[in-house]
């Protein structure tokens, strides 16, 4: 960036820790952005004239000569719809060799919507997948995050879900992206069309890992200026927050704080709320939806990463490799939708809910029954029954890569019933028995 | 008036030099290039007082002035709150313009112009204090008292009152004498500091009285006393919210207060939505028109996240005050712990436990002690009953905010995964859980009073079926089906009968969602009577396909109106079933 005239600029630092440095210089306002030896930096505490500033990347090399420049406003990014079909890098400057882009420069991590003015979300998004559109039905103005391993196939499907859900942009945050998988969102983007409807702020592994704590809040500002400004449907996509808390970590246990569980700030609920909480229905018709990854270490959901998302996201998705079938299905027990009863039999067929919900508790019966075979117990018939059943429910519905919509899910699911149970077994209410029931 | 400068700024913690006295728990502004800031001083050392800042403090410079106030957090009280949405400042955010919030902006909780019909409750010559009545007017269905304010703890005379007619909330209705003869003019509106309870009341008895909550798994097995405190802990997803808003709509409450602490804008919005378009079950009037919002979402900021639980607590004392039953529900309790941990670490204190405050537990008994059923100083009674949630960090019931909280509430509502996994609705654990109520005289007493007579009892048998129940599966897990006697297939079987018809409930059916007490006491006695009779059994795969087609009849039962023709059609068709395999 560019030195202008008015900017404060000093030479003399304090204190150098591993991801900041202090300075002794007045007028700084509290979240103004700087740059030391020309890397990006923000103030994030400020003691009588002592300032201290988070050098995004990292300090490596920075000497106490420094020359430390500040700009007078927080981050900021430029926002029209020249953004579309970009990538940029997690400051929002180019990389794909385009030019800058012009337009109206916004602080990122703005004020938050009044509750009273949002909108209930009620737009059902289809994705073809089951496993989200049958048990855990995703609506537009949510915020739902993929709980997964590193090693499963989580980048793939949260692109399949992008490219089926109708939405007019989709905003990529990267996040310690592996170059590989930049490259895939990338060709992936490219080979369905939709370059145009495309936004993308990534950090890749190559970048300091300080730097991605801009990369949600770059990608929501661009998100709610398509929102608010052009009524536009859009999909925020956010890729690895457990990497983004690794972020948050590293900087507030270089500035001494005291660090709650797992060695995360205690402050991490908070901080992730408010890029979650950015998801929203508008009155006038757009909304910001957001899907996230939260990697796991050893599947372990009690971690402070996962347990603060969990309790802020309206549901988690996780995948399985189903050995019965040998695919990859959305797990039916420990995923959720909590959006999902205001859409589901009310933009869906009335007997979703119920099928939805037998059809898991027979599946629940099934895992029963396996632990008992597993431990050697002979097998009632009702035992045979249910397996059977879960292995073709696997098969026919969960599997990730079955792509049918809605009311064929149902449909199937019902003659899955018919097939291995009694009606008293199935025990939906009588209404929906009559209409669905035909023998 | 006490000046500052701002010196140091960390986060939403400010620290301001300060040129005269300040109090601990003090209200200042910031003037932020003329934005005006609100802050709470929370910490004095010397001549710096420590100040949490309700709002971002981006921007902000050292040398920034700073202006005291003299007063603590309050709340602005008078008529007119119902039916409102606040923030945890309660600024009314249907005042506020635009899409999104903005900073320093504050709002006036009442409304000055509105016009409301006084009727006099006091004479001039009645010797009166804080919390005695002086008035009445209609708010929406409520005769909402207008009060001596609760600050004035001296006796006073009543000078002069107004006659009935139309005043607005800023005209004088009454003067009254202290003992000294200084007058005091007051108009409908009272300021109470949050973080204090009002003490405007003759006696706090143990509550003797049970609140019907519409749930099952609560009134009938762990029932909550009105004036009562209870608390649902639970990981994240199973239930707590869907619980609390459940008791919202069906609760036997004059009045509800739902303080939504630090979670989810769109759960929020959800009780905007549907409230004012959901009857009162009792009343037939809309949800809304008796309930106030204090709404601080997660994204909001998190000094007013703490203060938004007091301001809640605050209104429900002053409502208590006029003899009304006042439920509060605060979900989650964990958040405002947070936002002290938060402010406690970046304070660099001593950190207790997890890094929360060494003082947690001494907090939040304190708040939860200030619910209660409360005799006034005319007699009159008037309860708060609480009911708050508990978000466990990794949902391990052994953290500092989970332990602190059993110690200050009577009722646990413990929500268990596993249940919450196998979808079994509402998931509260029917072993864990407990209400202390439940042994207490009185209480027991009043349930078999109006309930049935047996009732206290009845409910026992059901638990220890429950627990029997859960023995039997096990022994079956360890032995297999075939290697325990039969009886523990239909013992356990039994179990499943009470939990999948009584404990289940779905919230989200329009039927099954809410059951009055008398609907309650129906149907366990219903289903007490079937776990009583002996059924024949040639083996053990009898067993299940009978118990499911008595709980399939009874869950129809459930769908059903209550004393409907299919009610009975249903009810018809399970004592048929049950007399095909009864022996005794
Ligand atoms: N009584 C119920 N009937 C049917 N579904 C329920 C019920 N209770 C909970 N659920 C399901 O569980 C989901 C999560 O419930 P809820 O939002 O109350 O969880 P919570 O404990 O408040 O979680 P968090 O701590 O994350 O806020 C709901 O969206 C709903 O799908
Ligand atoms: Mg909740």
């Amino acid at each position: 960036m560019a030195t202008q005239a008015f900017q404060k600029i000093y030479t003399k630092l304090n204190q150098v820790t591993k991801a900041t440095c202090s300075v002794s210089a007045t007028g700084i306002g509290n979240e103004e952005l700087a740059t030391v030896s020309g890397r990006l930096a923000q103030v994030v505490k400020i003691m009588n004239d002592s300032v201290t500033l988070q050098i995004f990347a990292g300090t490596e090399g920075i000497g106490t000569d420094a020359e430390i420049i500040f700009f007078g406003k927080p981050p900021t990014l430029k926002v029209s719809e020249h953004l579309a079909g970009r990538f940029f890098d997690a400051y929002g400057d180019p990389i794909d060799g385009g030019p800058k882009v012009e337009g109206e420069e916004v602080e990122i991590g703005g004020p938050s919507v009044n509750p009273v003015r949002r909108k209930q979300p009620s737009e059902l998004i289809a994705t073809g997948i089951a496993g989200i559109d049958l048990n855990n039905t995703l609506v537009t103005g949510q915020k739902i995050p993929f709980f997964a391993d590193p090693d499963q196939p989580f980048n793939q499907v949260m692109a399949m879900v992008a490219l089926r859900a109708k939405a007019d942009k989709i905003i990529l945050g990267g996040m310690g992206l592996s170059n590989d998988d930049y490259l895939f969102f990338k060709h992936a983007f490219e080979n369905a069309g939709v370059m145009d409807r495309i936004i993308a702020f990534v950090n890749t592994t190559e970048n300091p890992p300080v730097e991605r704590l801009l990369v949600p809040n770059m990608a929501l500002t661009a998100a709610e200026y398509f929102a608010v400004e052009k009524n536009e449907k859009v999909l925020v996509l956010l890729t690895d927050m457990t990497l983004y808390c690794d972020a948050l970590s590293i900087v507030s246990n270089r500035m001494d704080q005291i660090p709650s569980k797992d060695s995360m700030p205690g402050s991490l609920y908070s901080e992730l709320a408010k890029l979650y909480e950015k998801a929203v229905q508008f009155p006038d018709g757009g909304s910001i939806t957001i899907i996230a990854v939260t990697t796991l270490s050893g599947g372990d959901i009690t971690h402070a990463i996962p347990d603060n998302t969990g309790y802020i996201t309206e549901g988690q998705l996780y995948l399985r490799r189903d050995t019965d079938i040998s695919k990859v299905i959305v797990d039916p027990f420990r995923s959720l939708s909590r959006l999902k009863q205001l859409v589901i039999g009310k933009k869906s067929r009335a007997d979703h809910p119920q099928v939805m919900n037998t059809a898991i508790r027979l599946y629940a019966d099934a895992a029963n029954a396996k632990t008992k075979m597993e431990n050697g117990f002979d097998l009632s018939d009702y035992d045979e029954r249910v397996l059977k059943f879960a292995t073709d429910y696997s098969m026919e519905i969960l599997a990730i890569d079955v792509n049918i919509d809605i009311d064929k899910m149902l449909d199937t699911t019902w003659d899955l019933f018919k097939k291995y149970f009694t009606k008293a077994e199935v025990g939906i209410k009588d209404e929906f028995m009559k209409i669905h029931w035909v023998e | 008036m006490t000046k500052g400068i701002v010196k140091g700024i960390i986060a939403n913690l400010v620290m301001v030099e300060v040129d005269g006295p300040v109090s601990q728990n003090e209200i200042c502004y910031i003037d932020h290039k003329g934005v005006k800031l609100m802050a709470e001083v929370i910490k004095i050392l010397g001549k710096i007082a420590y100040t949490q800042v309700f709002e971002s403090t981006r921007g902000l410079t050292v040398g920034t002035p700073v202006e005291f106030t003299e007063h603590m957090l309050e709340v602005k009280l008078g008529p007119g709150m119902l039916s409102k949405n606040y923030d945890g400042l309660q600024d009314d955010l249907n005042k506020m313009d635009g899409l999104f919030l903005i900073r320093g902006e504050y709002t006036d909780p009442l409304d000055d112009d509105k016009v409301w019909r006084f009727t006099p409750l006091a004479k001039v010559g009645d010797v009166l204090t804080g919390g005695d009545w002086l008035g009445e007017v209609p708010e929406s269905w409520i005769a909402h008292k207008i009060m001596v304010p609760f600050v004035m703890e001296e006796q006073y005379t009543v000078k002069s009152i107004a006659a009935l007619g139309d005043y607005t909330i800023q005209d004088i209705i009454a003067v009254i004498t202290d003992k000294d003869g200084n007058e005091f003019k007051l108009n409908m509106i009272q300021r109470w500091p949050v973080k204090l309870p009002v003490r405007a009341y003759k006696q706090k008895p143990r509550p003797f009285r049970v609140m019907e909550t519409g749930v099952r798994t609560i009134d009938t097995l762990n029932p909550i006393a009105e004036g009562g405190t209870g608390f649902i802990p639970g990981p994240f997803g199973c239930g707590k919210t869907v619980l609390q808003h459940s008791i919202s709509k069906n609760a036997d409450a004059d009045l509800i207060i739902v303080a939504a602490c630090g979670e989810r804008a769109n759960e929020v919005v959800e009780l905007f939505v549907e409230f004012p378009e959901l009857d009162d079950p009792r009343t037939g009037r809309k949800l809304m028109e008796r309930t106030i919002i204090i709404c601080n979402t997660s994204n909001m900021p998190v000094a007013a996240r703490e203060a938004s639980v007091y301001t809640a607590m605050s209104i429900a004392e002053y409502y208590r005050t006029m003899g009304l039953k006042v439920l509060l529900l605060a979900d989650s309790t964990s958040r405002w712990a947070q936002a002290l941990r938060e402010m406690s670490n970046r304070m660099e204190e001593l950190p207790g436990p997890d890094g929360f405050p060494m003082d947690l537990p001494a907090i939040v008994s304190n708040f939860y002690a200030r619910a209660g059923f409360v005799y006034l100083n005319n007699d009159q009674t008037g309860s708060i009953t609480f009911i708050g949630t508990v978000s466990p960090a990794g949902g391990n019931l052994k953290e500092p905010v989970t332990e602190s909280t059993k110690k200050a509430a009577r009722c646990f509502y413990a929500l268990s995964q596993q249940r919450a996994d196998s979808k079994r609705y509402p998931a509260v654990d029917p072993m864990d859980s407990y209400s202390k109520y439940l042994e207490y005289e009185e209480v027991q007493e009043y349930l078999n009073k109006n309930v049935s007579p047996n009732w206290v009892s009845t409910v026992i048998r059901a638990k220890d079926i429950l627990l029997r129940g859960k023995e039997s599966y096990d022994q079956i897990n360890i032995l297999g089906d075939d290697g325990v006697p039969l009886s523990y297939h239909d013992k356990f079987w039994k179990s499943e009968l009470i939990d999948r018809v009584i404990l289940q409930q779905d919230g989200f059916d329009p039927v099954d969602q809410s059951t009055p007490m008398k609907r309650q006491r129906y149907m366990l006695e219903l289903i007490m009577s079937i776990c009583d009779a002996e059924f024949a059994f040639e083996t053990f795969e009898e067993v299940m396909p009978y118990y499911v087609q008595l709980i399939n009849i009874c869950r129809q039962m459930n769908y059903a109106e209550f004393d409907s023709p299919d009610f009975a059609k249903y009810e018809a068709n399970l004592q048929q079933t049950v007399a095909e395999r009864k022996v005794k």
